[in-house]
């Protein structure tokens, strides 16, 4: 069945546009002293939620220990192919034979999709919130078993961003952790 | 003229040309600054305190940069437009009543460069030839896009300035004179004796003719960036492009002082008499008209970033189908009142 759609008929106090334009004057007004929006990245840095995957990092026990048991089950579930892994016999007597000599991630190939810490059977590699780790040189972008291990240190208690010097660290990170 | 009286002027235009250029400057920052405001930004606030020196980086900025002369360019026109559109924008500001008298050195010192008889259309006519520069700038960089934005200017003015010439004349009709001192002084005493009061018809047209005169949005067709890349100026650089941002800023200034001197009672602080209160009353007066300028240098700011710019037809539909024979009829009922009135 036809419906007829009655067009919008405007009345004169439409058709002068005053109202309308006090109208949308009302609304930049209110958006102008709105709260702003804009971080201001280098000083202050947005702190991502749970569950962001960033930087990786190796897991340790309590006593120090290395998670990792050198399976390699990330390797292989890394699309991207970027974990290296050489492993040798573990230094701890605890029951566990593997541990990794060399652990070597090239964060150029990461995609950063977080499959090996969902195919890590020990917890140990874990990704993070940390997303400003860029630098100068291919060489400082391949993050190696103590770089993995600093970044747990870095992160473990407390989220990156949020922690009381935050600012200055993160230069840190860059420079001397790879 | 005596010796004394020469140095006041020269004061007075010295402290109103640099004040003109200092409200030019916080302009420039503000647009930016409050532009960012309403979209949720912050602007710019790294140049000094809250980022107020970003016009002076702004500045050398300009200065510095590699002044492009085009080719096929017609050079003396190309290099007279920025100045003939930047020295009348600078010259209007002359006859504006910016304060009540002050008593200096024992004498009483009208706080304006020059009360002429014929102020108001002082101003009209060098709007006017303010346009010439668009309209230049536009024939002589040889390029399609400057011409037809200086086309599209000159055709926006004579569509807008009869508006905004009717509308004053509804205003001089009330005050009886042409000089803006007149017509200040008519609109003193309680709030509601501002012409904004008894004029509001005419104050809407010459707030919207105001807008097109300067060409600020949302009747900035002349400039246009999405058809004309900028309009009359899309072949400047460096410092000739500032030239024409400063004269686009200073015109701002001027409607801005022009709207408050002719319907927000001038330097008027409502419900006070300025004159007999001596220098205290001066600087009230002065402080009153800074702040009325400011609110209106805001709306021009806020009104480009509310609103969309007009289609060309929609502009000239406005202006000759609208705004005309609204201010011709607001004065004819204006006339027939004061008629009306003096035949009692």
């Amino acid at each position: 069945m036809a419906t007829i759609v009655k067009s919008y008929e405007p009345t004169f106090w439409d058709r002068l546009y005053l109202p309308a334009l006090a109208k949308g004057l009302a609304v930049t007004l209110k958006h102008f002293f709105r709260k702003k929006i804009t971080i201001q990245y280098p000083d202050e840095k947005y702190v991502p939620p749970d569950g962001y995957r960033g930087l990786h990092r190796l897991n340790k026990y309590p006593d120090g220990k290395i998670r990792c048991v050198a399976c390699e089950m990330c390797s292989a579930a890394c699309p991207a192919d970027c974990i290296h892994i050489i492993p040798g016999p573990s230094p701890w007597e605890d029951g566990k034979e593997r541990f990794p000599v060399r652990f070597d991630i090239d964060l150029l190939r990461c995609i950063f999709c977080g499959f090996c810490e969902m195919a890590c059977p020990e917890e140990a590699i874990e990704l993070t919130e940390i997303y400003d780790f860029s630098n100068y040189t291919r060489d400082d972008l391949l993050i190696d078993k103590e770089g993995l291990l600093g970044v747990y240190e870095l992160t473990k208690d407390t989220n990156y961003y949020s922690r009381p010097n935050a600012g200055q660290d993160s230069e840190a990170l860059t420079s001397d952790k790879f | 003229m005596d010796f004394l009286g020469f140095v006041i002027i020269c004061v007075k235009v010295l402290v109103v040309f640099s004040a003109t250029m200092l409200t030019v400057l916080m302009m420039v920052y503000a647009e930016r600054r409050v532009s960012a405001f309403m979209q949720g930004r912050l602007g710019p606030n790294r140049v000094g305190p809250q980022g107020l020196l970003q016009p002076i980086a702004d500045g050398i900025k300009f200065l510095m940069k590699e002044d492009i002369i085009p080719a096929e360019v017609n050079k003396p026109i190309y290099l007279l437009a920025p100045a003939m559109l930047l020295i009348p924008a600078l010259m209007t500001f002359a006859v504006i009543p910016f304060g009540s008298t002050i008593t200096l050195f024992g004498r009483e010192v009208p706080l304006q460069v020059a009360d002429l008889n014929v102020g108001i259309l002082y101003i009209l006519a060098l709007t006017s030839i303010g346009v010439y520069g668009l309209v230049l700038a536009g024939w002589a960089s040889n390029s399609k896009y400057s011409l037809i934005g200086g086309l599209r200017s000159s055709a926006q003015l004579i569509s807008y300035e009869l508006a905004m010439g009717l509308s004053v004349v509804s205003v001089i009709l009330l005050a009886g004179s042409l000089k803006l001192n007149v017509i200040v002084e008519d609109q003193q005493g309680y709030l509601l004796s501002w012409n904004v009061f008894k004029q509001p018809v005419a104050f809407l047209i010459f707030l919207v003719a105001v807008y097109a005169e300067t060409n600020r949005l949302p009747f900035d067709l002349t400039e246009a960036e999405q058809e004309l890349v900028g309009g009359y100026h899309t072949e400047y650089s460096s410092m000739k492009f500032a030239m024409f941002f400063t004269a686009e800023y200073a015109n701002m200034v001027t409607a801005a002082a022009l709207t408050v001197t002719l319907f927000f009672g001038g330097w008027d602080v409502p419900l006070l008499n300025e004159t007999s209160m001596g220098a205290l009353g001066a600087i009230l007066s002065v402080l009153s008209f800074i702040l009325k300028t400011a609110f209106f240098l805001f709306l021009f700011i806020w009104v480009r970033w509310t609103f969309p710019r007009f289609r060309y037809d929609q502009l000239m539909k406005l202006g000759w189908k609208v705004m005309l024979p609204l201010a011709l009829i607001n004065i004819f009922v204006t006339g027939g009142y004061l008629t009306l009135t003096s035949l009692r």
